[in-house]
């Protein structure tokens, strides 16, 4: 699903802030990734959903090679990748249910279709009676949830979520780790970094920790005492 | 209890608060109208210039000129017989006929006003000949002369040649006046759609994340351009069909035959008017996708 090779990645003239990052994460995978701010945790996942461009080495997604992908196939790879932003990234003039449903319109779904998908997954995530709502209208916990129905309404092949659960209380974070989990088990692969300790020991999935912009996968087994 | 979803959708881009939204409108509007204006002038000045093509060609005109008693000539109803003799003899010729006062005093009209009429007025006797084949023009003119003195023979085709030439000016300062008009349209679309694309560069990029593509996004603003314009054009050509019934009117108010009558402008006329809003908005579409292409290529 996902290979880097030797990834370094500097932005402009400044410093390596990931170096020699190798890793491969197969197809239906669960990764948490850790590290402390300014570990790159970011960067390395803005290289995964194709927002950066790494300054060295090979990455290949969906076992294409990235340095050779065309800009114009870039938006059908995107759009098999589901993101949860850190900051949400929702659009302010737009409602809930109109966000969520950008990634179904951007594929070209019929607008009944989309309509009925978004509403459906706007009620699993509680929020059935804020579809017309618009972000600025809800709480720092809902937000994170319409991100997240966006993030997986097209059932993304890869799943990236940045601190998905860094703005709920643990019982809403618990729900949407186990939403996460629901996916992974329909063999969506997922990555969710992650400063949870507490949320992330809950759960027996490898770790991806960064320290000092490199890289350490931790098995399962291991990464419950990390 | 849950709202009903949303049925109505609205744009990904928030383009409809940009500052640059009611600039591009009225811009629009100036625009067209201005570019209405040319186009009916051209469209006034061609239609005049057929009209009088049409009626002329093919034509001569005699005019025999009252002549002052010392000059001793004959009176002016035998030198008119006389030149009518001459004509009906010459080969090429099918038909002379005199114009009667009545129709001399229409003819300058636009001139001398409903005063032409008047029975007073030393009016000259025209003679309109109608050719079926090629008349030598300078002999017939000098056996005129010579049959009727005070008479002279006018072919149109210098004057006509003259008019030709006017009305190809007419069409060309029209096509610059339009062709400027265009430029500075496409001008003002660049830079409204540039500024749309600095101002919401963050949306644009998360739509690019999320998958979508160049054309996706040049749609959004194409949108936006059409409703802008379409509804600046048809403001813009609202405000010159104003501006042309008030001149029609006015010049109707001169009972001058001689300016041409906006009221009866032929169904082409007014549908080469109508489409100048459709060609503004389809300009400025074609326009905002250009740019909209243009500057994401240099976006990852």
């Amino acid at each position: 699903m996902i290979r880097f090779e030797n990834v370094g990645l500097r932005y402009g003239t400044g410093p390596e802030v990931l170096r020699d990052i190798s890793f491969t994460l197969p197809p239906g995978s669960f990764h948490f990734m850790t590290g402390a701010s300014g570990a790159g945790k970011s960067s390395l996942l803005k290289l995964m959903y194709l927002a950066l461009r790494p300054s060295r080495g090979l990455v290949t997604l969906f076992g294409k090679d990235m340095a050779r992908v065309k800009r114009t196939d870039l938006p059908a790879l995107r759009r098999q990748i589901g993101v949860v932003f850190q900051d949400f990234a929702l659009l302010d003039h737009l409602s809930a249910l109109d966000n969520v449903a950008l990634p179904l319109r951007m594929g070209g779904a019929r607008e009944s279709d989309v309509v009925e998908h978004c509403t459906e997954i706007l009620r699993w995530v509680g929020l059935g009676n804020h579809l017309n709502s618009l972000p600025s209208t809800l709480s720092g916990g809902q937000q994170q949830r319409v991100a997240i129905a966006r993030a997986v309404i097209n059932r993304p092949r890869l799943l990236l979520a940045d601190e998905p659960t860094g703005n709920v209380d643990d019982g809403i974070g618990m729900r949407l780790l186990y939403l996460f989990e629901e996916l992974h088990k329909l063999g969506t692969t997922v990555v969710i970094a992650s400063h949870n300790e507490a949320l992330i020991r809950r759960f027996e999935h490898p770790r991806l920790m960064l320290e000092n912009g490199r890289l350490h996968v931790l098995p399962a087994h291991a990464s419950r005492w990390a | 209890m849950a709202l009903p979803p949303l049925t109505r959708r609205n744009s990904d881009l928030p383009l409809a608060k940009d500052p640059t939204s009611r600039f591009l409108m009225w811009l629009t509007a100036l625009m067209v109208y201005l570019a209405a204006l040319a186009l009916a002038g051209a469209l006034l000045v061609s239609d005049m210039t057929r009209r009088w093509d049409s009626g002329l060609a093919g034509g001569l005109t005699v005019q025999i000129m009252p002549l002052p008693d010392s000059a001793h000539a004959a009176p002016l109803e035998e030198r008119t017989e006389a030149a009518l003799t001459v004509l009906r003899s010459t080969p090429g010729i099918a038909t002379a006929s005199v114009l009667s006062s009545g129709d001399v005093g229409r003819l300058l009209e636009p001139w001398l006003g409903k005063e032409a009429a008047d029975p007073l007025l030393p009016m000259p006797r025209l003679i309109d000949v109608m050719t079926n084949g090629p008349v030598d023009t300078a002999a017939l003119s000098a056996r005129l002369t010579s049959a009727a003195p005070g008479a002279t023979l006018d072919d149109h085709a210098v004057w006509l040649a003259d008019l030709r030439r006017f009305a190809g000016a007419m069409h060309l300062a029209a096509l610059g006046i339009v062709a400027l008009i265009g430029g500075a349209g496409v001008m003002a679309v660049i830079f409204a759609v540039r500024s749309g694309l600095a101002i919401h560069r963050h949306v644009v990029e998360l739509l690019h994340l999320m998958g979508a593509t160049d054309r996706y996004v040049a749609r959004q603003f194409e949108s936006h351009v059409i409703g802008l314009t379409l509804r600046g054009g048809m403001t813009g050509l609202l405000l010159a069909a104003g501006t042309l019934g008030g001149i029609g009117h006015a010049a109707a108010g001169l009972h001058a035959s001689l300016l041409p009558d906006l009221t009866t402008s032929p169904w082409w006329a007014v549908a080469a008017l109508a489409a100048v809003p459709l060609a503004a908005c389809l300009l400025a579409a074609l326009t905002a996708r250009w740019t909209v292409l243009r500057t994401l290529e240099s976006m990852p």
